[in-house]
């Protein structure tokens, strides 16, 4: 039986978080932390989280891992029980809705600074706007963020100024779009970044690349970018 | 873009390279007074102050002095704006450090060109 200690809190019932113990029985198998959850959610309905795509696709069930950022549903024990014991508690950092439930506002806010979108002002061509393969190529490590905020939730900067630092998610986003040869507004992006809160409060701990569950490296991105402000204003 | 009017240069960009090039500064300086202290084993008042003296040691210094007063103002403003949320402290402490930098300086160019 694996020994599963879950955070719980519900703000209209609880005064404050406490975690609460289930046993689970495995069979044995090298289960996901998401399988576990649901036998867990059979023994006790009122255990809240999100999940959707079950495969690490949808980010939906990032949550703290035996003090790890992960998604659940690509997390196998194997990987991380110790001494038969797992931990699971919200992402770090930002306010709990409910158990394993996060706000995301502030996350999402970030993400929105960095206009997370094409900006051209040329005219639109006929068809649709070429890149080379090369082109293409700088987009490989950075599109594939599927904003779980395991990263931005597992860095101490963020947790201090979620309001002012921007985050390794929405940098990485930020630079997805600074690197796309389809992009004209790169100098209106840079200027935006330029102060000593929105990039600058990275020190390069890089909790966000140990988290990942895409395996993608943020705080080489952020790099990328203090590059390209350093490029401009010298 | 986020305001800051404390920050060194209100610029990020800017307390970044500062933040680096006085690191740099310093490090040399450490290393440069390290090995003055062991190829120096008896070292005496005499042997220092000839050694602060000379015009390119003083101008290592004063540059190491102003390297430590920048570095120092970022890396403690850096850790005000995250460990001091109420406004009134984080403006005091912002203002100690600010002018404990300031007496460090000129207390500094007192010593090494006052003599």
């Amino acid at each position: 039986m694996l020994n599963v200690s879950i955070y719980r809190y519900h703000p209209e019932q609880d005064e404050k978080p406490h975690m609460q113990d289930f046993q689970v029985d495995t069979s044995g198998k090298d289960l996901m932390v998401l399988d576990v959850l649901f036998s867990i959610k059979e023994q006790d309905s009122s255990v809240v989280f999100r999940r959707s795509c079950r495969e690490g696709v949808c980010g939906s069930d990032g949550m703290n891992i035996n003090g790890k950022n992960g998604l659940a549903c690509i997390t196998p024990l194997s990987s991380c029980v110790k001494k038969n014991k797992l931990v699971l508690r919200p992402l770090p950092g930002l306010p709990v809705v409910r158990d394993l439930v996060v706000d995301m506002g502030q996350f999402y806010k970030q993400y929105e600074k960095v206009k997370p979108y094409l900006l051209n002002d040329t005219p639109a061509p006929a068809i649709e706007r070429l890149q080379t393969p090369q082109e293409r190529a700088k987009l490989d490590g950075l599109y594939e963020c599927i904003l779980c905020a395991c990263c931005s939730t597992a860095c101490p900067s963020f947790w201090w100024n979620p309001d002012k630092f921007i985050g390794p998610a929405g940098l990485l986003q930020s630079y997805r779009f600074l690197a796309d040869s389809r992009d004209t507004a790169t100098q209106e992006r840079l200027a935006e970044l330029d102060d000593p809160f929105s990039v600058f409060r990275c020190h390069g701990i890089m909790n966000c690349v140990n988290v990942c569950p895409k395996g993608l490296n943020p705080t080489r991105a952020i790099g990328h970018i203090r590059n390209m402000l350093l490029d401009r204003a010298t | 873009m986020v305001t800051s009017i404390t920050s060194f240069g209100r610029s990020g960009l800017y307390d970044w390279l500062v933040q680096r090039i006085t690191a740099l500064v310093l490090g040399c300086y450490t290393v440069f007074l390290v090995v003055f202290f062991l190829s120096n084993p008896g070292l005496n008042f005499q042997d220092w102050t000839s050694l602060h003296a000379q015009l390119p040691v003083r101008i290592f210094s004063l540059m190491a002095l102003f390297s430590l007063g920048a570095h120092c103002w970022i890396g403690l403003w850096s850790v005000s704006t995250d460990y001091i949320k109420p406004f009134g402290y984080r403006f005091l402490f912002q203002v100690v450090v600010g002018a404990a930098m300031f007496i460090y300086i000129v207390w500094g160019i007192q010593l090494l060109w006052g003599f």
